[in-house]
């Protein structure tokens, strides 16, 4: 079965960026504007992967990680952070919070698949 | 940076979103920075500037535009200091924020069009954000990748020992050490030993601890940036010791070069960039021809859609069973698919059309702008009243109407409204006040624009209309007439053109693109107290909800959406101004009567409305009128079909349809039937008084 990846982030560009390369990599590829919207996509699917931008309305991306990972079924669900350059403080709040790793932005498709294949098993 | 592994018609579907979004995000920026002129934003507010800010020059960098990225840097890094009440919301930070929001608006249109804004373009302003950052900050120049900056000096052949000890919290956070292993063996051959010392005996063990720690040898000719890019996520959770066991002396030599001394990096990362800059630029132009062809939708009405073309295909198979059963002696008829069918078609009507229609928001929103703009430049105190907002029209529609809006308003502003001291001499409050609103009436979308200024000088306009010869020295015209002058060809009140009005565009191109779009203006002046224009516009230009009606053996439509009532009058009701015009009299109301069958000239029809029946119309322009018919056969979706091509316009009719028996019916238009005066005079039947010279257009415009 492909595996499935979430996406969140308020900006269509950089969700269809994301969508398309993971669709590329054989990914199914679940799309979320914000943490809330997010939250109740993921709700009774099974997710391998989530990547998910910090800055967005209703729900940050650093709120979305730390709920997440209160939930059983996302426990061990690798989940990566869009941050930008320097971004050293979102980077260790985003870690503190649970998330596995971070993408930093602007990024090319091959440097997302990079890090996507180096926390997702 | 380089767009590996999309192709370039991808790349290029990714650039016409982001120019949308950018587009949108503009817009939102816009409502955000007008609203910073009269109060400070809260927090929500300065989230979302902050937030434009960001996603735009994320998806900048992706696509290499430098100009954008580096201004967003210091614009977003702005936002953010003033988020953190590190900087105040002076009234000298509020403009600049506005006219930073300007030069966006510039990188961003330059971008899609694929050429430069100019060198300097933006750079006082950014200047002055980068001041208020501090001297230290510096328009960052933002690498498209990270990664190439690290120093990745080749040192040659070398046995790296690598001890990795995770902290017993490693897995909250989803880290799986196995794929670092495989990372890490990818840099070369790896002997790996696995210290299981501190694993506790079973009962005492927590699944969700980490208990392993690993020593690596690593042969590789990797450098050490290597390997700690491999624990990039994990130097927090982990102790990871690096060490270089053997190195031969040539590699020694080359170890000392220290890592950080790579000053080139910056450089080699350069020409990724422009090699993407030129991938893009060829596509530019197509970007630009798509960009202006798309449209974003509500994801409702597509689902709206999808479901409605589903039960269609059901109806279908439904339909096709009913006939298959249907045989000379089975008298069952496919009633109930037919009917689902005529359901469902109009829906799916109804569906495709909603996907066109769009909120006139995105036109009104630039509005507060231009007003608050052009009040300072001429010293006028205005408020900018706005309502309608969402009421939806075509967006082919909406797209031109940006322009006529932008245009009144100004005129409004410019000519309509006074000086503070002349309305306070004039005992009005100092501030002078614009409406501007949006309503469906009838099929149409009307857009007001009212102030309370001044109104139309009447004198004035007529003196310059005779001045420039639009019209005769010694013409007798309404008050009305003069009002429409102002859209007269070459017609300018303006007696010093001044930069607010005089661009070269008349009130004359106004009226003109709105005619083009089938709708047209009108205007109320009252001297003293005010100028009113409307703008009515078909809400969509291809369909139409229609009322079929006859009259003698012609069929019209008339829109659904103007009729009141419709009733058969008595001959008590009915009224006689004069040998051309008639009324009927409806609670306590004077409603003029057209008298389709003597305009059009139709045989057969019934003369004597009380003997027919009086449909009630409402004007869009306001005021009511009363349209005789022999009767009302149905109603209808009506697919509008232009005469332009063929006919010269003919007065009342905005165009026709086909009915479903193939016949052609023609399309009633209800402003100009009620501007239309009557061409065959009464029969003379009735013995009301007479009065010649009636002005039937008071009556009409009721």
């Amino acid at each position: 079965m492909a595996k499935r990846a979430l996406t969140v982030d308020d900006s269509k560009t950089m969700r269809d960026m994301v969508a398309f390369t993971l669709k590329g990599a054989g990914f199914d590829v679940l799309e979320a504007e914000d943490g809330v919207h997010a939250l109740s996509v993921v709700k009774g699917q099974k997710v391998d992967v989530v990547i998910t931008d910090i800055n967005m309305p209703n729900m940050d991306g650093v709120t979305l990680v730390r709920e997440l990972r209160a939930k059983a079924e996302f426990k061990s669900t690798p989940i990566l952070i869009l941050t930008t350059e320097g971004g050293d403080d979102k980077k260790a709040s985003g870690k503190a919070a649970g998330a596995t790793g971070w993408i930093v932005k602007p990024f090319a498709p091959d440097k997302l698949l990079s890090v996507v294949n180096k926390v997702c098993p | 940076m380089s767009n590996d592994g999309t192709s370039g018609s991808d790349f290029e579907r990714f650039r016409i979103t982001f120019f949308e979004e950018c587009n949108e995000i503009l817009a939102d920026l816009e409502v955000h920075l007008t609203q910073l002129q009269e109060e400070a934003l809260d927090n929500e507010g300065l989230n979302a500037v902050f937030r434009a800010a960001h996603s735009i020059k994320a998806g900048a960098g992706a696509f290499g535009f430098t100009d954008l990225v580096n201004f967003t840097h210091s614009f977003e890094a702005l936002l953010d200091k003033m988020r953190d009440g590190e900087i105040d919301q002076t009234p000298q930070v509020a403009d600049l924020l506005v006219r930073g929001g300007d030069v966006l608006a510039e990188l961003v249109s330059a971008a899609q069009e694929n050429r430069s804004a100019g060198p300097d373009f933006g750079a006082d302003v950014l200047e002055q954000v980068n001041d208020l950052l501090g001297s230290g900050q510096k328009p960052t120049e933002v690498s498209s990748d990270a990664d190439a900056q690290q120093a990745t000096v080749s040192s040659g052949m070398g046995i790296w020992t690598i001890r990795l000890t995770p902290n017993a919290d490693l897995f909250k956070n989803a880290t799986e050490p196995l794929l670092l292993i495989r990372e890490l063996r990818e840099l070369g051959s790896l002997k790996i030993q696995c210290d299981r010392s501190q694993l506790p005996p079973l009962r005492k063990l927590d699944p969700e601890l980490a208990y392993f720690s690993w020593t690596f040898d690593l042969e590789s000719e990797c450098s050490s940036a290597d390997i700690e890019e491999v624990f990039e996520f994990v130097d927090d959770t982990c102790e990871i010791a690096i060490e270089r066991a053997v190195s031969s002396e040539e590699d020694a030599e080359t170890a000392e070069v220290p890592p950080e001394g790579t000053e080139v990096q910056p450089e080699v990362s350069l020409p990724a960039k422009s090699v993407a800059a030129k991938e893009a630029a060829p596509a530019g132009n197509k970007a630009k021809a798509a960009a202006a062809s798309s449209i974003r939708v509500e994801l409702g009405r597509i689902d709206r859609l999808v479901n409605t073309v589903g039960e269609l295909v059901i109806t279908q198979a439904m339909l096709a069973q009913e006939l298959a059963d249907l045989t000379a002696d089975n008298e069952r008829q496919p009633i109930a698919g037919q009917e689902q069918l005529a359901n469902l078609t109009r829906e799916l009507q109804e569906c495709v059309m909603a996907i066109r229609m769009q909120p006139v928001k995105s036109v009104f929103a630039r509005m507060p702008r231009l007003v608050r703009d052009l009040s300072g430049k001429l010293g006028k105190k205005i408020y900018l009243r706005m309502s309608g907002e969402h009421t939806e029209v075509d967006k082919t529609i909406i797209e031109e109407l940006a322009d006529p809006l932008t245009h009144m308003i100004r005129n409004s502003i410019d000519h309509g409204l006074e000086t503070p001291d002349e309305r306070v001499a004039a005992g009005k409050p100092e501030e002078g006040t614009i409406d501007l609103s949006a309503a469906h009436v009838g099929g149409n979308i009307v857009i007001s624009i009212s102030d309370d200024g001044a109104g139309i000088n009447r004198e004035r306009v007529l003196a310059i209309a005779i001045d420039k010869g639009i019209v005769l020295p010694d013409a007798h015209l309404t008050d009305q007439e003069i009002d429409e002058l102002i859209f007269a060809p070459g017609f300018s009140t303006a007696e010093e053109v001044t930069d607010i009005s005089g661009r070269g565009v008349g009130m004359d191109v106004v009226r003109r693109n709105i005619v083009s779009l089938g709708g047209r203006i009108q205007i109320q002046s009252q001297p003293g107290h005010g100028t009113r224009l409307n703008m009515l516009i078909p809400l969509t230009l291809a369909v139409l909800d229609g009322m079929i009606v006859a009259v003698g053996n012609q069929r019209y439509i008339l829109p659904i959406t103007s009729i009141v009532e419709s009733f058969r009058p008595s001959p008590s009701q009915m009224r006689r101004l004069d040998d051309w015009t008639q009324v009927v009299q409806i609670r306590g109301e004077f409603i003029r009567i057209v008298r389709l069958c003597d305009l059009f000239n139709v045989e057969n029809a019934t003369h004597d409305p009380t003997q027919g029946l009086v449909v009630l119309t409402e004007v869009a322009g306001g005021g009511k009128i009363g349209i005789t018919v022999d009767e009302l056969i149905g109603q209808q979706q009506i697919v509008i079909k232009s005469l332009n091509d063929n006919f010269d316009p003919v007065p009342g009719i905005s165009g026709a349809t086909i009915l479903g028996n193939g016949k052609v019916a023609l399309i009633l238009d209800i402003e100009q039937l009620a501007g239309m005066k009557a061409t065959v005079p009464l029969p003379h039947d009735g013995d009301g008084p007479k009065e010649v010279d009636t002005p039937v257009a008071i009556v009409a415009a009721e």
